[in-house]
């Protein structure tokens, strides 16, 4: 039996709001009717749920499990290191992966891979992970993704972890895709909540869809691992515990054998790049409403006094008035700071998209209807060259 | 060398906007477009072509109204374009995508690199890319912002990183997901036009490619979306209007009172 949509043209009374609520655009009405398109439908059910008078059904295909799940136990983080340091969101994931490991009653555990890199295992531990698995070898010393995607699909063959989690960093979207792919399992990218669904044990990952305004819960219900990818900053650092206890497994590779079919000639720092933005708690951003390149000058006045880092919109950076690696939204960087000052920033979604999720938005700007001024915590109407000063000057007076 | 691009029709708009009135999704007018990191991608590998010579293949998975896309492949300087279209395929998450997409490529034996946008603005998964070159056991390298240098058998690239960038060399056949920094993208000659309206676009279903139908399309496809909503709309806040020297007290002792500084 093939999945199926049936709408009954008896009930249906042409009202259009299933066409209005199907996300992929897959229904349209014809002659008062809707009909279905089902190349385009993805069976998500949505239109079934708002129908008002039940005219919709949906049969779904019972998909046999490909695997036997009942062998998959546990939650895993990718513990990903860039020169030899742990990346936050490793620490972040750890977090979320002891309350996903916790609901399940299963035990948490970290990979880590790299050269040197045994001595942090202990941080891992700290920081949660019941396990770590380490691969130490002078030729995993910087990311490639030959060998690093077969060690982790590898041990994902021989340990079987119901869960992997990883950051959605250019390193972890690189080869995630790769271990994916290998095994024949779902994985979920940019991540924004994780739950367990306590009948089914499945793993609800929420992700936003079409852009952002819109949000979509995903499943990888018949195969194993769940794979998920998570950006910085999504979830909260896990907490220090000194000298907890957990295993060290140290792993060995045969370094003459492992696939490697590319060859790391050397890294360049990009001095622009240690503005990271997405590191910040406080982020101060300039639009076009700045008018110049000098208008930054004041931004980073006011962040450099709150202790926060300056970003941009597209415009700006655009304008050249500052560089791309200050670049916030969909095309720039996605942050999540305590505090997000946004002047003279109009609020254009792709922008919103990379900031919305700031605890407190504070917007300054001229036009009082722009989309930002109306999102934003506290909008201040007004000449940002007026207003900013003013601040400077109030928060120097309180310290 | 052929040269492959694998491309994608995405809406134009990257947001699908919502009825706020009505929490629904509005749809009217919206039209398709090559994602925008695809065009990237495509001049990068015409730009291989008139370097080192060889032919340029676009290749696309979607609706027969995808073909519009390829033709604007060709009309940049594209040679011949391949639209991977069945009904089976219809649903596919990343996986089912990329194991169509590979399964296709399989048919062409002789390609040196394919060339990808990092990733498609609907989606924005940048998983499809480095997948299809899994599933053809070949070697990838993502996030490319340039390309160094071009051997006999091998490719110098820099690939970009959240700190800089790493130099990577790889072989071929080799598969590059490609950033927005790489290049400009040429705009469409005359003769490029007239080009992409005489082209003929190279037709694939599941059959002529020898797909395994259980891995394609929704069935095929590992993750299954189980529901959609729409996020709570974030509500505007307090409003500060007046003299300078008033919002900014204003502000600052609000932002006291709640220990934001």
């Amino acid at each position: 039996m093939a999945n199926k949509i049936v709408i009954s043209t008896d009930k249906c009374i042409g009202c259009g709001v299933c066409e209005n609520t199907c996300p992929f655009g897959a229904i349209s009405l014809k002659d008062g009717k809707a009909v279905v398109d089902m190349e385009q439908c993805r069976f998500c059910g949505s239109c079934v749920d708002v129908c008002g008078v039940k005219a919709i059904t949906m049969q779904k295909e019972e998909v046999k499990d490909v695997v036997d799940k009942s062998l998959y136990k546990g939650v895993w983080v990718y513990a990903e290191q860039r020169h030899g340091e742990i990346s936050s969101v490793v620490y972040e994931l750890l977090n979320k992966g002891a309350e996903l490991a916790k609901t399940l009653e299963v035990s948490l555990s970290a990979i880590l891979i790299g050269s040197n890199i045994s001595s942090k295992a202990q941080d891992l531990i700290n920081r949660g992970a019941n396990k770590v698995y380490v691969y130490d070898d002078p030729i995993l010393a910087e990311f490639q993704d030959d060998p690093y995607s077969c060690i982790l699909a590898d041990l994902i063959k021989e340990e079987k972890p119901e869960i992997v989690l990883m950051g959605a960093t250019n390193i972890g979207r690189s080869f995630a895709s790769r271990v994916a792919a290998k095994i024949y399992t779902g994985l979920t990218a940019d991540c924004t909540a994780l739950e367990i669904d306590s009948k089914t044990r499945n793993l609800m990952q929420t992700r936003p869809a079409f852009g952002g305004n819109i949000m979509a819960t995903i499943l990888t219900p018949n195969h194993r691992p769940q794979m998920a990818t998570v950006r910085h900053k999504v979830f909260k650092e896990a907490p220090i515990q000194e000298g907890r206890k957990g295993e060290i497994i140290n792993k060995n590779i045969n370094s003459q054998t492992i696939l490697n079919r590319t060859k790391f000639l050397g890294f360049f720092k990009d001095s622009s790049a240690e503005v990271n933005i997405s590191d910040a708690d406080i982020i101060v951003s300039g639009g076009r409403g700045l008018g110049n390149s000098e208008g930054f000058k004041l931004l980073k006045e006011l962040a450099d006094l709150l202790g926060g880092a300056v970003g941009a919109s597209r415009a700006a950076v655009d304008s050249n008035w500052i560089s791309y690696s200050h670049q916030v939204g969909q095309t720039g960087r996605t942050v999540a700071p305590k505090i997000y000052v946004a002047c003279g920033i109009s609020g254009q979604i792709q922008h919103m998209v990379g900031m919305s999720s700031a605890d407190t938005i504070i917007a300054i700007n001229k036009d009082k209807d722009c989309p930002m001024m109306k999102t934003a915590t506290y909008s201040l109407v007004g000449d940002l060259y007026e207003i900013i000063p003013a601040i400077i000057n109030e928060i120097k007076k309180t310290k | 060398m052929h040269i492959l691009v694998c491309i994608k029709q995405v809406p134009g708009t990257t947001n699908v906007q919502i009825d706020t009135e009505k929490g629904t999704l509005k749809r009217e007018g919206v039209e398709a477009i090559i994602n925008p990191f695809d065009e990237y991608a495509i001049e990068e590998a015409v730009r291989l072509k008139e370097k080192i010579g060889g032919k340029v293949t676009v290749v696309t998975m979607g609706p027969p109204q995808a073909e519009s896309a390829l033709r604007q492949a060709i009309s940049v300087g594209c040679d011949e374009a391949i639209l991977i279209g069945d009904r089976a395929f219809a649903g596919a998450d990343t996986w089912a995508t990329a194991y169509a997409i590979s399964t296709a490529i399989k048919t062409i034996s002789d390609f040196g690199v394919i060339f990808c946008g990092k990733q498609a603005t609907d989606g924005d998964t940048a998983q499809v890319g480095p997948s299809v070159a899994e599933m053809l056991n070949i070697p990838h390298i993502a996030y490319v912002k340039k390309i160094e240098e071009v051997g006999e058998s091998s490719i110098k690239v820099q690939r970009m990183m959240e700190d800089g960038y790493d130099l990577i060399e790889t072989q071929f056949p080799c598969l590059l997901t490609v950033v927005k920094e790489i290049n400009t993208p040429r705009i469409p000659s005359l003769r490029g036009k007239m080009l992409a309206k005489k082209a003929v676009i190279k037709q694939l279903n599941a059959q002529a490619i020898n797909a395994d139908t259980k891995k394609t399309g929704l069935a095929g496809s590992p993750t299954q979306v189980k529901k959609i909503f729409t996020p709570p709309q974030r509500k505007g806040g307090q409003v500060f209007d007046g003299e300078a020297k008033d919002i900014a007290i204003q502000l600052v002792q609000r932002l006291k009172d709640n220990r934001l500084i």
